[in-house]
């Protein structure tokens, strides 16, 4: 029988988000409400020494006078910062971090996200630390990677055992001060990952954080400091999921990522917090600061797929710093009903003869709007500075939209910069050249839409990748034009 | 006292029109609240006004000094047979212009007190630039001249209109806020030579309005020569309506003044439009180009072609922020846009911005955008074959920007910008002969 687009749109009606579950776990939750008191509850909660409960508080005074952003192309339901609970953690979670004692609810929670902490991931060689809520339940591979003298481990586990660590990186890259989301964030992060690479180290490993928000009525604010030291090379995959919910759930993250000389960091994201449902209800409200700084010869990427939360607001950036160093920055966003995306990139050439790349893709269905902000920035003493951007949009349906906004200055002669853009949508001939050929529209557009994000998706670690060409499928389904 | 405050001092109205009264004391209103731009606006994020705002502007229209015909000579286009349209101070020249039979020409101060404007008025002026920015609305409060130019249903113009605004005064720093409005009817054919020069030596502030309204099938050509002198700035916003089938061309040569922001707005209301938008900048010094496009694509099955070319040198700046909109309803568009610049000098800056919106699925839009030298293997190759640096590299830039003149219709302009680019790469080479 001939799949019509009404069998697509019944499927559409019907198709729920797959990782909307929610696991009964008993949890420990603050009561809503943000003043000096809860921040100090927090810093108390997660036993740290005096210099953090300082360094939090400082961060919320900077917060109170900021005023939240207003300029991204997207419109959202301001969220109120008292209406929030800034403390869930499942109250299993064992202080050992074994897998063993891990609550066995959650592993099945993981098991039906496809993300298992057990065997099947230790074959693939991949140490895991996994943020429930707030806090970090679970740590693999400890043993093995303290052997080569990588630090993988909670940051508030890092805050109490390498303090000197914390204290020289974090906030380096991401001033507390730097925006409005990053300087909440420095107020109340109740945990995420901290990793730390000695010199000339390769990871063995893919090492990986897995993020989900559980609770209702909270939000998570992780923090991720990742600092490779001279010569060392890490490759980092970060993972999130949300229960489906009725209410916007607030997320907002720093990230930052240290590479000194000659280190090199690839950070990869498969960001799947809960979009809202089809009338745009609900979700995950997802802003996000994360950036790298480069010293000499130094490399970043960024590897991103974006396919959930309601809104999206998320800039990885590179600070060139260092001379030869390379900054690459490749997307893909997808926003499917009533999501909305404002993503892109900063790269910020600084030293002499610094690189980089940007390959951004973003699809647009339903009513969604999808929408690419970058900034190409060279100054004017960083000699032959370079950089490739190329933004492509592919639009699926005419109530959607995509938008472009690259910034560009460049204040010395001998850069060389080159910018392409382009829209479309999926050419019916290409449809119909797959049906001739016996592959239903559905089909082909996943097909047509894996080749669109191709370059990107090649850039993944193999199991992400899998698991990415998956999500891209699920997002889009019953979306035809 | 600031510029803004004197403005608000000089401020009357006194006009029996009460169209005319009302959009000027609504402007006025607006203006009043905005206030000038300043670079925390995201439109004039790298353009900085301050510099130029801080002059002793006379508010007043000054009189117009003598200027005679050879003055003037040297800022028409020669070669070119024209009717010329020559406003000395902000006040129409009758001497030194051509009587037009062919199009009607009226100037601004004389159809406010004509009845048989008042459709016009009501319905065209001021209906495109109405709120746009504070400085149209600071036109539209103050402007007491320009011309409202009419061509008739299915009217071929022969020779193109050259209209030029010339700056004279002698004591004080001139604001000078011509306004134009040019309706093209049905089918009719014309093309606009438009130049603001100063011959003064005080500083001058041109901010200039200018509405077009091109008819079913018409075809109209505007070109901007822009060559001022160093204490010169210009704030020019252009406003272009198309209705259906009509294929309008507005090219801007930017070679001399002080700042020069070119607002330039399309609005697409009918199906079937092309627009071209074609630029070439080449600075030194401390000047500033600041081209802001708009291309608004409101119907289906058009298209837009945008071509700027810049060079910069000294310690100039470029800025380029292209904007094109694609509505829902505007399906089948074909949009394509680029923008190439070559720094030849450390100390300049060029900042970037083209920019796309899209409401609509089943288009095709692209922009591009490049920074980058000369290619140095092509210079070493006519150096090895005897042709000295200077004119490789100004072969070179020719044929860099070449893209963005090749299409001028008029031969006669064609040379003289070509002539002004030798003149402003410092090579005595006729480039049309090549």
């Amino acid at each position: 029988m001939k799949y019509t687009e009404d069998d697509l749109r019944e499927e559409l009606k019907t198709k729920e988000y797959e990782y909307g579950f929610y696991t009964y776990l008993d949890a420990e939750t603050f009561p809503k409400g943000l003043n000096e008191d809860v921040i100090r509850a927090i810093s108390l909660k997660k036993e740290e020494p005096e210099w953090m409960t300082e360094w939090r508080l400082d961060a919320f005074r900077k917060w109170e006078a900021m005023a939240e952003p207003e300029w991204a192309n997207v419109r959202y339901e301001k969220p109120d910062f008292q209406n929030i609970s800034y403390y869930s953690a499942p109250k299993k979670a064992d202080p050992n971090k074994s897998l063993d004692d891990v609550d066995p609810e959650l592993l099945e929670m993981y098991k039906k996200l496809g993300i298992s902490v057990d065997e099947q991931k230790k074959l693939q060689n991949i140490a895991v630390d996994i943020v429930v809520d707030s806090v970090s339940v679970a740590t693999t591979f400890k043993k093995t990677l303290n052997e080569k003298g990588i630090i993988f481990c909670p940051i508030s586990e890092a805050i109490k055992e390498h303090p000197e660590l914390v204290k020289k990186y974090m906030g380096s890259v991401v001033p507390k001060t730097d925006n409005f989301y990053a300087a909440l964030n420095s107020a109340v992060f109740t945990d995420g990952s901290f990793c730390y690479i000695p010199k000339g180290v390769t990871c063995p490993m893919e090492l990986s954080t897995y993020f989900r928000i559980n609770e209702g009525g909270t939000g998570q604010f992780e923090r991720t400091l990742v600092v490779a030291d001279e010569g060392s090379f890490v490759s980092y995959l970060e993972g999130c999921t949300a229960p489906s919910r009725d209410e916007n759930q607030l997320h907002a993250a720093v990230v930052e990522l240290v590479a000194l000389d000659d280190a090199e960091i690839k950070y990869s994201t498969v960001q799947n917090w809960f979009p809202g449902d089809a009338k745009g209800k609900g979700g995950v409200y997802n802003f996000v600061t994360k950036r790298a700084v480069c010293e000499k010869n130094a490399k970043v990427s960024w590897t991103q797929v974006e396919t959930g939360s309601a809104v999206t607001w998320k800039y990885p950036s590179c600070i060139l710093k260092g001379d030869n160093s390379t900054g690459e920055f490749y997307s893909i966003a997808v926003t499917n009903n009533y999501q909305q995306a404002d993503t892109g990139t900063k790269m910020i050439h600084l030293g002499n003869n610094t690189r980089s790349t940007i390959i951004s893709k973003g699809i647009s269905a339903g009513h969604s709007h999808n929408s690419y902000r970058g900034l190409v920035k060279v100054n004017s003493k960083a000699e032959n500075a370079r950089n490739f951007s190329q933004c492509d949009s592919l639009l699926m349906g005419d109530l959607c939209g995509a938008h472009t906004f690259p910034y560009i200055e460049v204040k010395n002669k001998s850069a060389q910069i080159e910018h392409e853009a382009t829209t479309s949508k999926i050419g019916e001939d290409q449809l119909f050249y797959c049906n001739q050929r016996g592959i239903d529209t559905e089909k082909a557009i996943a097909l047509i839409v894996n080749g669109f994000s191709k370059d990107v998706l090649n850039k993944l670690p193999m199991e992400f990748a899998v698991e990415a060409q998956k999500l891209l499928e699920i997002s889009l389904e019953g979306s035809v034009g | 006292m600031s510029l803004q405050n004197k403005l608000t001092e000089a401020f009357k109205v006194n006009t029996k029109n009460v169209t005319v009264e009302n959009y000027k004391k609504e402007a006025f209103e607006a203006f009043s609240q905005k206030g000038f731009p300043t670079t925390k606006d995201e439109e004039w994020k790298y353009t900085s006004l301050r510099s130029i705002l801080k002059n002793e502007y006379g508010i007043e229209s000054a009189k117009a000094t003598s200027v005679t015909a050879e003055t003037i000579a040297p800022y028409l286009v020669d070669g070119v047979d024209s009717y010329k349209l020559i406003f000395v101070d902000g006040v129409f020249n009758t001497s030194l212009s051509d009587t037009v039979e062919e199009i009607s020409v009226k100037l601004l101060s004389e159809a406010i007190e004509d009845a048989s404007y008042e459709d016009i008025f009501k319905n065209k002026y001021n209906s495109l630039a109405k709120g746009q920015t504070s400085l149209t609305d600071l036109n539209t409060a103050f402007t007491n001249e320009g011309v409202i130019i009419e061509v008739a249903k299915s009217k071929v113009v022969s020779k193109p209109v050259e209209l030029v605004y010339l700056a004279s005064g002698e004591t004080s720093a001139m604001l000078l806020q011509p306004r134009n409005l040019i309706i093209v009817g049905e089918n009719a054919q014309v093309k606009f030579i438009e130049r603001h020069q100063s011959i003064t030596d005080v500083a001058t502030f041109n901010n200039v309005v200018t509405e077009v309204f091109v008819g079913q099938n018409a075809i109209f050509d505007l070109y901007k020569i822009q060559n001022d002198k160093n204490n010169a700035s210009l704030v020019d916003a252009t406003f272009v309506a198309q209705e259906r089938d009509t294929v309008a061309s507005v090219y801007t040569f930017s070679f001399g003044g002080n700042i020069t922001r070119n607002n330039l707005s399309f609005y697409q209301n009918g199906p079937g439009c092309d627009s071209i938008l074609n630029g070439v900048t080449i600075l030194e010094g401390d000047q500033l180009v600041d081209n802001h496009t708009l291309v608004a694509h409101k119907s289906p099955d058009c298209q837009s072609n945008e071509t700027y070319k810049g060079i910069y040198g000294g310690k100039s700046t470029g800025v380029f922020n292209g904007k094109v909109i694609v509505d829902q309803a505007a399906q089948r568009i074909n949009a394509y846009q680029q923008n190439d610049s070559v720094l030849i000098s450390d100390t300049a800056t060029i900042n970037s911005k083209p920019q796309l919106e899209i409401f609509a699925d089943d288009v095709k839009c692209s922009h591009g955008c490049t920074i980058g030298q000369l290619d140095k293997s092509a210079l070493f190759y006519m150096q090895q074959r005897g042709i000295p640096k200077v004119e490789a590299e100004a072969l070179l830039m020719f044929a860099f920007c070449s893209d963005a003149i090749k299409e001028v219709k008029i031969p006669g302009l064609k040379r003289k910008i070509n002539q002004l680019m030798a003149d402003k790469l410092g090579v005595n080479i006729r480039f049309d002969e090549i």
